[in-house]
């Protein structure tokens, strides 16, 4: 369990580092405007937006796909450990799990 | 401090706790102190309670935010400056605790330490307002779970203290689905933010080994009781 979140966090770390570095070398422009909230564009408010723009490499998406496996790994870590109750046949436990991943999957879907 | 929305500022936090949770729990999980099947139990009323604190970031107002986060850090510094207590004697085991299975043993200097929870359903309650701070403020409230195991559920400090390691991670990310979807997690502010924490977790683990703990906790109290101070007077002067 330990390993699974070293290689998670690792790997959305590269990711992250891979797109910040192509975000960078592309940025053009003024500075963005962090004062006022106005949501972040469409595309990277579903885990479908992200995945959509992964195709055209563009850098953003790349970052947030960087961020959506570093959430992941969590919610993989709950996945394992109802697996891990269900083969030790601890009914309770693998239940609690899954209700566990339950709400965490329905938080995903959730709208404004 | 950076100016920046607090929408878009609690979003690259909880962002930031995940890494840090996820790095470090890693380390913990295999010395067998957190207890899984209490973290796993304890995390249906964070991942609720997250839900429900992330909800309120869309309805309270950003000055109030302000004033709540302030005073969850004063919380923090004196949590943390307080003196550990000695291990409190065990009294008679909770009956929820038993049918539920929430006890466990860990590695002590000659074999195994046996431990049960008492008073299960109010460390649960405490557990979901830990989830509500965790939504609403975009922080691990690490504090606040350590108070309902060690305080109220009467577990061992190590025991508390990793079991809650491994539970923020869980907590953050039911959150981070409403904050992805409600745009508060903006690609391009986080990525900093979670490369900085990444980058800094490694080289503090290292300086860790060294540090005095008594310096490192006197510092971590004055800079938490500063910001707490200053998100105080923002949020009371409206200005957040």
């Amino acid at each position: 369990m330990g390993r699974m979140l070293q290689i998670g966090v690792t790997l959305a770390a590269l990711v992250v580092l891979f797109g910040g570095v192509l975000y960078l070398r592309h940025f053009r422009g003024p500075m963005p405007n962090y004062q006022q909230f106005h949501g972040a564009p469409d595309a990277y408010e579903s885990v479908h937006g992200i995945l959509n723009g992964l195709g055209g490499f563009d850098s953003q998406s790349l970052i947030a796909f960087g961020i959506l496996l570093l959430i992941a790994t969590p919610v993989c870590r709950v996945a394992f450990g109802l697996v891990g109750f269900a083969l030790l046949r601890d009914r309770l436990y693998a239940a609690v799990s899954a209700i566990v991943l339950i709400i965490l999957i329905l938080s995903f879907f959730t709208r404004r | 401090m950076f100016k920046i929305d607090l929408h878009y500022a609690i979003g690259a936090s909880l962002v930031s706790v995940i890494a840090t949770s996820s790095g470090a729990a890693a380390a913990y999980v295999r010395e067998g102190y957190s207890n899984i099947r209490i973290g796993m139990f304890l995390e249906v009323a964070t991942t609720l309670g997250a839900l429900f604190g992330a909800y309120l970031t869309a309805k309270v107002s950003g000055n109030w935010i302000g004033i709540i986060f302030g005073m969850v850090l004063f919380y923090s510094a004196w949590a943390s400056l307080r003196k550990i207590p000695i291990e409190p004697k065990m009294t008679e085991p909770d009956s929820l605790a038993v049918r539920l299975n929430c006890r466990g043993s860990f590695p002590v200097q000659n074999g195994k330490e046996e431990y049960v929870a008492e008073h299960v359903p109010a460390g649960f309650g405490i557990m979901f307002v830990a989830g509500t701070l965790s939504g609403l403020l975009g922080i691990g409230s690490g504090a606040v779970k350590v108070l309902a195991m060690d305080q109220v559920m009467k577990l061992p400090f190590k025991v508390s203290t990793t079991t809650s390691n491994f539970m923020i991670g869980v907590t953050a990310a039911a959150s981070a689905g409403f904050y992805l979807s409600h745009g508060y997690i903006l690609p391009g502010l986080s990525m900093p933010v979670v490369l900085g924490v990444l980058a800094g977790s490694l080289v503090g683990s290292r300086i860790l080994v060294n540090a005095q703990v008594q310096t490192l906790r006197m510092v971590f109290s004055i800079v938490i009781v500063a910001l707490g101070a200053e998100m105080i007077f923002n949020g009371l002067t409206g200005r957040l």
